[in-house]
């Protein structure tokens, strides 16, 4: 097991957040300016194509630490493939380029030196369909360590232990570590694709649609993974629903997909802004339409 | 529904019994899927016909002339003989199908790997799977001719030998087995490679703990399927290893024998006992592809049972 990630270099870049902010302590007495926030990602002027065809453009945004933040939007509008792009999933697409600048803790994450491997082990990931391996749950979650040359079989218990109660899905499968992680139900499937991102130590989770496959209990059994989570990670969640990020993101980016000079859709953000106020007061009226159901 | 109580006037009435029923022209398709049923069945029982022929004659002609001594004894030096057996032949079938396996899975499974993982749509990739689709189709007789070109003659009298057999049938294996190869790694859901790849585990050992035992039980059967067919060629092997009558358990000295060239040198002679012997000996092949089949079945299925944790 490596250490846990410390940031080389950390900007700690001054984000003005309006008084109405999330997380407690943020603000100050009068509600004027709070503390700066310490930034995880910083996106400037990204852009996507996908085999010469541009998919999403002109996409600036900072992540903060320990706050979730929710991607929303219509499809097609190119949320997800921002989110790819943040842990560099899209080197495994032949013909995908990511332009423009993603700054990870300050550092360049397409910079020339960075080994993408070591990218997706600090920033994890969980998909829009549960992915177990066909393996039993235990080394399901021990891949990730194994990866990292744990073998100590005590010291993977602990993880698998660990990992498994973080995501709250311990009791329900402590009995059967060894049987198969294709045996357990959608909703379990994902926990355990959330506890073995979680097993790796990392330091943001990107979760992609995590909840669309699954009934509205095993949601809310997510959504307050999510909540507690944030308070050792910084989570980044793409959503179709709208009140699932109302309900759980501290911070909204609305996307959405319009024509360029030359006709072809091209997905941008709209806005980004507090939760709150992008679904009570957003600046767009386009965020308004979508938020209000009027399109998308 | 009868006894069902009225519905208020102001609602539409319910749904008439009847509407349960079969609709009109039912009973024209009942028909129709019955006789696609049938004639279903009935090719697949034609289908199954020759196979079971082929097996039923072969144990009923084969069954009498097994023996230990027919399974152990030395070949006859003339198929006029009564006497002999196909020891020999059992071990060159063995050990020179046994040396062109361990030649061409590794190989072709490789290059399979290459091809989906690696080459995609590269100009290289799509030249090996050109290639290799070309050489699917190459007469196996020409692959004796080649491994007897350009292995046996330039080694004068030391040439024939089971070693140059494996050769020609691992040639004959490889592009079988690097197609299917790559078509099983095909059908390895990209969920599951970006699980891994999600987790910080490189290429190399998604392909290791992820993709291969995922598509393990696919490529074995496509590697099956090869062997098979190699055990039971006679062509590539009619010019390579020679005529041993002794068993030889050396694939790279002296000439060797295969149950093949046994069952075609003594199913074209006009003797009673040599047509009996080829019976025998078409009916150790079948058997001996039968276990070599099984075996390798159950292997797979402890393999992926073990690398899945399924118990």
């Amino acid at each position: 097991m490596t250490d846990t990630f410390t940031p080389e270099s950390t900007i700690n870049a001054v984000v003005t957040l309006p008084p109405t902010v999330t997380a407690s302590g943020d603000e100050t007495a009068d509600g004027a300016e709070s503390p700066p926030r310490e930034v995880v990602f910083d996106l400037n002027g990204v852009e996507v194509y996908y085999s010469g065809f541009r998919a999403v453009t002109d996409v600036n945004l900072d992540v903060t630490r320990n706050e979730i933040s929710a991607f929303i939007g219509p499809s097609g509008c190119g949320k997800t493939t921002v989110l790819r792009a943040l842990n560099r999933m899209h080197d495994l697409t032949p013909g995908a380029v990511v332009k423009g600048k993603i700054s990870y803790h300050g550092e360049d994450l397409y910079g020339a030196k960075v080994d993408p491997a070591e990218v997706r082990r600090r920033i994890g990931m969980v998909f829009q369909k549960p992915n177990p391996f066909p393996k039993s749950i235990f080394d399901n979650i021990a891949y990730g360590p194994r990866l990292n040359g744990t073998r100590k079989r005590s010291a993977l218990d602990d993880i698998v232990e660990r990992s498994l109660t973080r995501a709250a899905l311990w009791s329900e499968v402590k009995d059967k570590l060894k049987s198969s992680a294709l045996g357990l139900s959608g909703g379990q499937q994902q926990r355990l694709c959330i506890a073995r991102a979680l097993a790796v130590e990392p330091d943001v989770l990107l979760m992609d649609e995590p909840c669309s496959a699954l009934d509205p209990i095993a949601t809310a059994r997510i959504e307050d993974l999510m909540e507690e989570l944030k308070q050792d990670l910084t989570i980044v969640i793409v959503t179709h629903n709208m009140q699932q990020a109302a309900r759980v993101s501290d911070r909204t980016a609305f996307y959405t997909a319009e024509a360029d000079d030359q006709g072809k859709r091209v997905g941008k953000l709209v806005e980004y802004d507090v939760t709150e106020r992008m679904f009570t007061n957003p600046s767009d009226p386009r965020t308004e339409g979508y938020i209000t159901g009027r399109f998308g | 529904m009868a006894t069902a109580t009225a519905p208020p006037a102001s609602l539409p009435p319910s749904p008439e019994p009847s509407m349960l029923r079969p609709r009109a022209g039912t009973g024209r398709r009942r028909f129709k899927s019955g006789l696609a049923t049938f004639f279903i069945v009935l090719t697949f029982v034609i289908a199954l016909v020759p196979l079971v022929l082929v097996v039923a004659y072969i144990v009923s002609k084969g069954a009498d002339v097994i023996s230990k001594d027919f399974l152990t004894d030395d070949i006859a030096f003339s198929t006029r003989s009564t006497e002999g057996g196909i020891g020999p032949a059992i071990v060159g079938t063995i050990v020179i199908t046994l040396g062109a396996t361990l030649m061409a899975v590794p190989l072709g499974v490789l290059g399979g790997i290459y091809l989906n993982e690696y080459g995609g749509a590269s100009k290289f990739a799509s030249l090996v799977r050109f290639l290799s689709e070309i050489l699917t189709g190459v007469p196996s007789i020409v692959m004796g001719l080649f491994i007897y070109t350009v292995w046996v003659l330039p080694r004068k009298g030391e040439g024939l030998t089971g070693f140059a057999g494996s050769l020609a049938l691992a040639c004959l294996m490889l592009p079988v087995i690097i197609r299917t190869s790559e078509e099983m790694l095909k059908l390895v859901p990209r969920e599951l490679r970006e699980g891994s790849l999600a987790l910080g585990s490189r290429k190399s050992r998604t392909i290791r703990t992820v993709v291969l035992p995922h598509a393990a039980p696919g490529i074995v059967s496509g590697a099956l399927l090869a062997v098979a067919r190699a055990a039971g060629e006679t062509a590539p092997l009619l010019f390579t290893i020679g005529a041993a009558t002794s068993a030889n358990w050396n694939l790279f000295k002296g000439p060797n024998n295969a149950l093949s060239l046994q069952i075609y040198g003594n199913a074209t002679s006009p003797f009673e006992p040599a047509v009996a012997r080829a019976f025998g000996a078409a009916l150790t092949l079948i058997v001996i592809v039968f276990i070599a089949t099984a075996l390798a079945r159950i292997v797979t299925v402890i393999y992926t049972r073990r690398t899945s944790g399924a118990s």
